[in-house]
């Protein structure tokens, strides 16, 4: 089942990846949030304490992660849920765990052959600053720096070949 | 005529997301049950009767399509339309979830337009 926006690119040209990753991206903002993304270059002043993860499995090994200040996280938990910015912090985790699942099922199928062959995990959320991942990724992967509503933040894709 | 709907999807959020784009497509929902997986989608079917279920595939403990495959054992899950909700969204899913009695079949992200015409035209075809 194909999207009027879907783009299929080879499964094998990971360097092409970026622009269908901020496709899906921008796709799942504006239908889910009804909200724009704009590609930034700068570092964010605020720091980034919520992580979402999602993994990828199958003929594309990796994960997805989807990275902002909470203070985000919950203006994008208020725009899906089309309320005030949630105080229970759980909604907000939740949320946000959603938005990472649906960019990461909005890129795969996108992917040649991906939609099938590549399994998603349930989304992990982490809040706090003080971790670090190391991930077993071997291949040169995908990083979008973009901004939501004047709030930056950072989507990344390791790949693990 | 108003009805109960099931909604099964891991995420809450997405659950309150499906409720209210329901209420704003005119279903008149009489009660909305939750689940957080098909096991406890299941539990809901055992003790009350609903006229429509939307499942999400990729959820903990029992997935959407093991779910809808056991709906037919169930005397409350007999025959209730099922949409599929879900990022999953190749060929094959589909069929899959079609060939194991879904109605319809809507991709994350989606529109409210697509949820709207997905369940007003099963709920046409049924009440």
């Amino acid at each position: 089942m194909k999207s009027a926006n879907e783009v299929l690119a080879p499964r094998n040209s990971h360097q092409n990846w970026g622009p269908l990753m901020e496709l899906a991206a921008k796709e799942v903002f504006e239908l889910m949030l009804g909200a724009q993304l704009k590609a930034v270059k700068d570092e964010p002043a605020s720091p980034f304490d919520i992580t979402a993860m999602v993994g990828l499995a199958g003929q594309l090994c990796g994960v997805l992660t989807l990275r902002c200040s909470r203070e985000t996280a919950a203006r994008m938990a208020s725009k899906m849920l089309g309320t005030q910015p949630p105080t229970d912090s759980q909604d907000v985790k939740d949320a946000f765990g959603e938005v990472g699942n649906m960019i990461a099922g909005n890129f795969k199928n996108k992917i040649s052959g991906m939609a099938d062959g590549c399994m998603l995990s349930v989304p992990t959320v982490i809040t706090g600053t003080d971790y670090s991942v190391h991930s077993l990724a071997d291949a040169d992967g995908v990083e979008l720096r973009q901004m939501f509503d004047g709030c930056p933040f950072l989507i990344t894709l390791q790949i693990h070949s | 005529m108003s009805i109960n709907a099931l909604i099964v999807d891991d995420s809450s959020v997405m659950r309150k997301i499906i409720e209210r784009l329901l209420r704003q497509a005119g279903v008149d929902l009489k009660g909305v049950y939750e689940a957080g997986n098909g096991v406890e989608g299941l539990a809901v079917l055992k003790d009350n009767k609903v006229d429509l279920i939307l499942c999400d595939i990729n959820m903990p403990v029992m997935n959407g399509l093991e779910f809808i495959k056991q709906l037919p054992e169930l005397e409350n899950g007999k025959g209730v339309p099922v949409v599929m909700v879900t990022t999953e969204g190749s060929e094959s899913h589909v069929v899959q979830a079609l060939s194991c009695g879904a109605k319809g079949y809507i991709r994350k992200p989606f529109t409210p337009e697509q949820v709207k015409e997905n369940v007003l035209t099963l709920l046409a075809g049924k009440i």
